[in-house]
């Protein structure tokens, strides 16, 4: 437990000074693009992981609440109701995928959304007169957040990753509740928790309602970041990204979907200036995760550490083979 | 009338071809329950194949059938691989599955563009079937009869294979019950890795097949598979007369909206399988909702 605590602080205390020894322009950019895209696969792990449905068009939400910022500030609004109307949007957006989706679970919740992601994808790529096609939107500015302008890459860093803790907290917070328990529960056990007088369907709905908040909240900290949507950036691709970093930190955890988008972001950006084949990386690092640590690199690890501390503490106990007489 | 028409046999050689690509897809998602997210990187895989053995490789040009044969007994070796190092470990984990799937397409699309680079390929048109079919004032070209023929031909290949053999009368127990299969006898996780490297071989000869008319490139993997999905979806997984008629209705809705309605071209390709998903969540001729 002290542990964890030490642990934690460090790990705060290393993110907010960040920009003071981590070298370069570069670099910072990358640590926010590894936040934001934290609190996507924070919000994706709230509904994969912990309420066991499977989503492969989450990045068509993201992309509804980076298209919806884009619109309202072309169309002349203010940075402040332009961020609202993407989280409106992209919440009311979630709801009606939650309405479509959760008629299945399983392979079933998989399929509709990989169906209304690739809608998604294809209005924003082929209705050229509304999206601009695969020429995409562009931006001017940031906004100024009380005052503070965040054009500088430190700056926006720093923002990025307030928005990233309070997200981590709520998420933290969210699964400990009473609701995230039963979201658990509706997860292994469904129809114990239907007969229990539980409403499955209303506490899946809600799950994928706080999901998509986080979804929105990422795609406009992702519009901003990149100052330019385009369809590519809510492709099947894109949607089975976030759910290889979900899956890969180890789902239904709260640290998994984090290492998880470090580990993606990391090799897609930095790996990828000194290897050509990254994508080749990426691919053999996930097939490794589920032949070694198939239930993820956080569970895993955690795992192998316990293994490794009980052999160094007790080394007479660890040489039996266990199961043997 | 001429536009119509064309529109018309287009749509059939389409259909065609996503029948040859979605049959075992199928039969893979009906068998093992596993939603294959490599299915359109070994479609991808065996066109490249394909380009080359036609192409030339080592000094010797092959004949366009005997490289399509080859490239499907290639890709299907490498099915029976996938199926048996890695998705053997992992039944009933669906994120496992997915992770893994979409693990071996990122390996496979960045093996294709190392090997063959960026650039399209076009893959020739056999000699025999280069030319046009006249009737009347219409001309089609011959090889997109042809791929109709062929499509025809694999699925009443498969239709023996499933309704007049043995080992389609198990593999169809399999999809029906698995858990009832194993308990008479049948060594249901065998089936899976024929099923699985049948399905790659059929991808694969899709692909060279398909080479002609769509080509090769990066990212046909990534454009052939929502379709794959499509079809299996509208028309029931495990199923080969909902492969047939999922690949034909798919095959018309894409043709004719990318002719009429350019702009919704994708909204009105996956409309109908989203209503299908919520109104007959099994499909048109599934035997299960998965």
């Amino acid at each position: 437990m002290i542990a964890r605590i030490i642990a934690l602080a460090a790990g705060f205390v290393a993110l907010v000074t960040l920009p003071y020894w981590m070298h370069g322009e570069y670099y910072i950019n990358v640590s926010s693009q590894i936040l934001f895209s934290a609190i996507f696969a924070l919000g994706l792990n709230i509904i994969a992981g912990y309420g066991g449905l499977v989503s492969l068009g989450h990045a068509g939400l993201l992309g509804i609440a980076a298209y919806s910022t884009g619109y309202m500030l072309q169309a002349g609004f203010g940075h402040t109701l332009a961020i609202l109307a993407a989280l409106v949007i992209g919440v009311a957006s979630m709801a009606v995928y939650a309405v479509l989706a959760l008629r299945a679970t399983g392979i079933g919740f998989i399929m509709i959304t990989l169906a209304l992601g690739e809608i998604i994808w294809g209005l924003a790529y082929r209705w050229i007169s509304i999206t601009n096609g695969d020429n995409g939107i562009n931006l001017h500015g940031r906004p100024e957040p009380f005052g503070f302008a965040i054009e500088s890459a430190r700056n926006f860093y720093y923002v990025t990753l307030v928005v990233f803790l309070v997200s981590f907290a709520a998420v933290t917070v969210f699964v400990r509740s009473p609701l995230g328990a039963a979201l658990m529960g509706t997860r292994d056990q469904p129809r114990r928790m239907n007969a229990l007088g539980y409403h499955v369907w209303a506490i899946r709905f809600w799950a994928c309602m706080f999901s998509g908040l986080l979804t929105a909240i990422s795609g406009i900290l992702f519009v901003y970041y990149t100052q330019f949507i385009s369809p590519q950036a809510l492709d099947l691709t894109a949607s089975a990204e976030v759910l290889l970093m979900v899956i890969s930190g180890g789902a239904g955890t709260l640290f998994g979907p984090i290492v998880g988008a470090a580990l993606v972001v990391v090799v897609k950006s930095v790996v990828s200036g000194f290897l050509e084949r990254w994508n080749m990386l990426l691919g053999f690092i996930f097939v490794a995760i589920v032949i070694l640590m198939p239930e993820g690199l956080v569970p895993g690890s955690a795992r192998l550490w316990r293994l490794a501390w009980r052999r160094l503490t007790a080394p007479g106990k660890a040489a039996v083979p266990e199961g043997k007489p | 009338m001429t536009f119509w028409l064309l529109l018309t046999i287009n749509s059939i050689t389409f259909g065609g071809l996503l029948f040859l690509l979605a049959a075992g897809f199928s039969l893979i998602f009906g068998l093992m329950r596993i939603p294959n997210l490599t299915h359109g990187s070994l479609f991808m895989l065996g066109a490249y194949f394909g380009a080359t053995f036609v192409g030339g490789l080592l000094g010797t040009v092959f004949n366009f059938w005997l490289a399509a044969l080859m490239a499907a007994v290639l890709v299907a070796a490498f099915g029976a691989l996938i199926e048996r190092l890695l998705l053997r470990r992992l039944p009933g984990q669906p994120l496992a599955q997915v992770l893994v799937t979409l693990g071996i397409s990122f390996i496979v699309a960045d093996f294709c563009l190392m090997v063959w680079g960026g650039d399209p390929i076009a893959v020739a048109t056999p000699e025999s079937l280069i030319g046009i079919v006249r009737y009347g004032t219409l001309a089609f070209p011959l090889y997109r009869i042809a791929v109709i023929g062929i499509a025809a031909v694999v699925a009443a290949g498969l239709w023996l294979l499933l309704d007049r053999t043995r080992l389609g009368a198990m593999i169809r127990a399999g999809v029906d019950d698995p858990d009832m299969a194993r308990v008479v006898g049948i060594r249901v996780s065998q089936l899976f890795t024929v099923v699985f490297s049948l399905g790659a071989g059929i991808a694969a000869f899709a692909g060279v097949i398909g080479g002609p008319i769509l080509s090769v490139y990066p990212g046909l993997d990534q454009y052939m598979l929502p379709l794959a999905l499509v079809v299996v979806i509208l028309g029931g997984s495990g199923s080969l007369v909902g492969s047939i008629v999922g690949s034909l209705v798919i095959g018309f809705i894409y043709n004719f909206g990318q002719a009429l309605l350019p702009e919704l071209a994708y909204f009105v390709l996956f409309l109908p399988m989203l209503l299908v998903l919520l109104l007959r969540p099994q499909g048109l001729f599934g035997r299960f909702v998965p």
